[in-house]
């Protein structure tokens, strides 16, 4: 076992500058990060922001243009072969034989990996009663649920039990239900087994409810990296809405030298505050106001979502480019050549 | 260690062939698909033409043409599981196998092993309907090597299929390049005429077609006469087969996972 520059023995995975260049197009563009053993990280941005081939890389499918990344305390491109032993990979296109049962595709799994008879045969029944499909074990997978098909994909990149999972967009195209259900497996996995974790995701609930650290990824960069609840401090904190019936002046006048609100602007008769822990403020609100004799119609609170932080560092809404697939990615690449 | 990983390169190799031979079991109509063409010509060429034709190397027609279409039989089949490359790589699986710790040499390995069990399958069935229709086998030592020869026949061609599906991404340019390569490769050869029959300048192309003496074994093994030796098949079969997994496997190496 070799360890590059600066890798630690808490990092499960380390990237240095890593890039991959398409032709002209710069997939990656020197994403440098490191996810610790036992963390859940996600990686956050919109289609074809480069997550995936950046998981391509990780994975040793893709050969970096340049940088260097250990996973597992593995190069990936000199010791590929160690990488691809201690890591697991759900891919976000589904990956399954599926003219096989849900048994066969891991009992292959387990094949190729080396593991003995005896040792798979326990494995399988274990790894079937994780993911919940014992019942269906022994049906051809055509004939599996969208959402029997992740669980089963999940289950198969534990077989081997690496030290590592991948996930690429675990939840793409599943119902609310199933995607919950999804979750609580992930959360699971990393509470109960100890695995490291990195996602991927183009959901912003999904980012904010499973990941440890969030890593914004757009046009090949990281944009931003912290835990989730850093990253929404960061934007200053939360905003109240006052819709102001009457005395809007003398309220203005009123709020003005108060240390506690960071920021305030008016239009349309509507006051919006920044501050912190904004619900203990209401209740003060509604006093200074009476005092003024202001009339408040309405308080609104909004706490930031990692979409507004998103929007904060990149400009555009996550989702901006989500619903028009392919059409957004080329948007996006030519946002880039353009730049 | 190293004993490990030829341990897990063996492991790899049986996966793919067994799950070559399940999806092979499971899918019927592909069974029933892949034996229809076979049986056409041997009714119509077999049958129907071959009451019309003596040949002057003497024999019935039948006789003669039983191997070329077995070798034809062969040849169509493998050529078209290269195609089983394109369906993994359009439904992942592929993806899933170049993930795990091993060699591509073994996948491809374990794929031409697994096509060539099947289309050994397959050549049996078609041998087996010969005779119902009247085919005369011969019954030699000589017979126990017609499975060799129809497993190198399988090998060589699988080692096209799949050459050209790692190049080949879209099914339809795949079938029409297929086609591209099988006409000739059987018309081209001794299928459906002895090659004592051409002009001097054909003969070269079909002694430099490895078809033509995968059917000539076939011939010999099957039917009791051929052109050349039955050595000289094997080693011509041989060294095709050879060349065509060595080049398989370096196409799938350049293969794209997508």
């Amino acid at each position: 076992m070799h360890f590059g520059t600066g890798f630690s023995m808490d990092e499960a995975i380390k990237v240095n500058s890593l890039v991959m260049q398409f032709g002209k197009f710069r997939a990656v563009d020197g994403i440098s990060f490191s996810v610790n053993k036992g963390e859940i990280f996600g990686l956050l941005g919109p289609n074809g922001a480069g997550k995936t081939t950046t998981i391509k890389m990780l994975t040793t499918l893709l050969k970096p243009t340049s940088g260097n990344a250990y996973v597992a305390g593995f190069d990936i491109v000199r010791d590929s072969n160690n990488v691809r032993k201690n890591i697991g990979i759900v891919f976000q296109d589904p990956s399954l034989d599926d003219e096989l049962t849900g048994r066969e595709n891991l009992d292959f799994h387990a094949i190729l990996y080396n593991i003995e008879k005896n040792q798979r045969d326990k494995k399988i029944s274990q790894i079937l009663k994780l993911i919940e499909l014992e019942d269906k074990a022994d049906d051809l997978v055509k004939n599996y649920s969208g959402g029997m098909k992740r669980r089963l994909e999940i289950g198969r990149g534990l077989i081997h039990e690496p030290k590592v999972l991948f996930l690429d967009e675990p939840t793409i195209g599943l119902d609310a239900q199933t995607r919950r259900h999804i979750w609580d497996y992930i959360k699971k996995l990393n509470s109960v087994h100890k695995i490291t974790i990195i996602l991927t995701t183009h959901y912003i609930e999904e980012a904010d409810y499973l990941a440890d650290r969030v890593a914004f990824v757009d046009h090949g960069k990281i944009v931003a990296l912290d835990t989730p609840r850093a990253l929404k401090d960061k934007l200053g904190g939360d905003i109240i809405s006052m819709q102001v019936q009457t005395g809007l002046a003398s309220l203005e006048k009123g709020l003005k030298p108060l240390k506690w609100i960071k920021a305030a602007s008016t239009h349309d008769g509507r006051i919006d505050l920044t501050v912190d822990e904004g619900e203990h403020q209401i209740p003060r609100l509604i006093l200074i106001a009476e005092k003024h004799n202001a009339t408040i119609s309405s308080i609104e609170l909004h706490k930031p979502s990692l979409e507004d932080v998103f929007l904060h560092y990149t400009g555009k809404n996550i989702r901006d480019e989500e619903g028009e697939g392919w059409k957004g990615r080329i948007r996006a690449m030519h946002a880039k050549r353009n730049r | 260690m190293q004993k490990g990983i030829d341990k897990m390169e063996i492991n790899a190799v049986y996966v793919l062939w067994l799950r070559d031979i399940k999806r092979f079991i499971r899918a019927k109509s592909r069974i029933i698909g892949i034996l229809m063409m076979p049986l056409f010509f041997l009714l119509g060429l077999g049958l129907g033409l071959g009451s019309l034709i003596h040949l002057s190397t003497g024999g019935s027609y039948l006789d003669f043409i039983v191997p070329g279409i077995i070798g034809m039989s062969l040849l169509f089949t493998a050529v078209s599981s290269g195609t089983a490359v394109l369906w993994d790589r359009q439904f992942g699986f592929l993806k899933e196998i170049l993930v795990t710790p091993n060699s591509r040499i073994s996948i491809v390995i374990g794929r031409i092993l697994g096509g060539a069990s099947t289309a050994l399958i397959q050549s049996v069935i078609v041998i087996l309907i010969s005779i119902l229709i009247g085919f005369n086998i011969h019954m030699s030592p000589a017979l126990i090597l017609a499975p060799v020869f129809m497993a190198l026949i399988a090998a060589t061609f699988i080692g096209l299929g799949l050459t050209l599906g790692s190049f080949i991404s879209d099914f339809q340019g795949f079938q029409l390049v297929t086609s591209f390569f099988t006409m000739p490769l059987f018309f081209l050869s001794n299928g459906i005429f002895p090659i004592s029959v051409l002009p001097q300048f054909v003969k070269y192309i079909t002694y430099a077609n490895p078809l033509t003496y995968g059917i000539d074994g076939l011939r010999i093994t099957l039917s009791g006469s051929g052109t050349f030796s039955i050595w000289t098949d094997l080693a011509a079969m041989l060294i095709s087969t050879a060349i065509m997994i060595a080049l398989s496997a370096y196409a799938f190496k350049k293969t794209d996972v997508g």
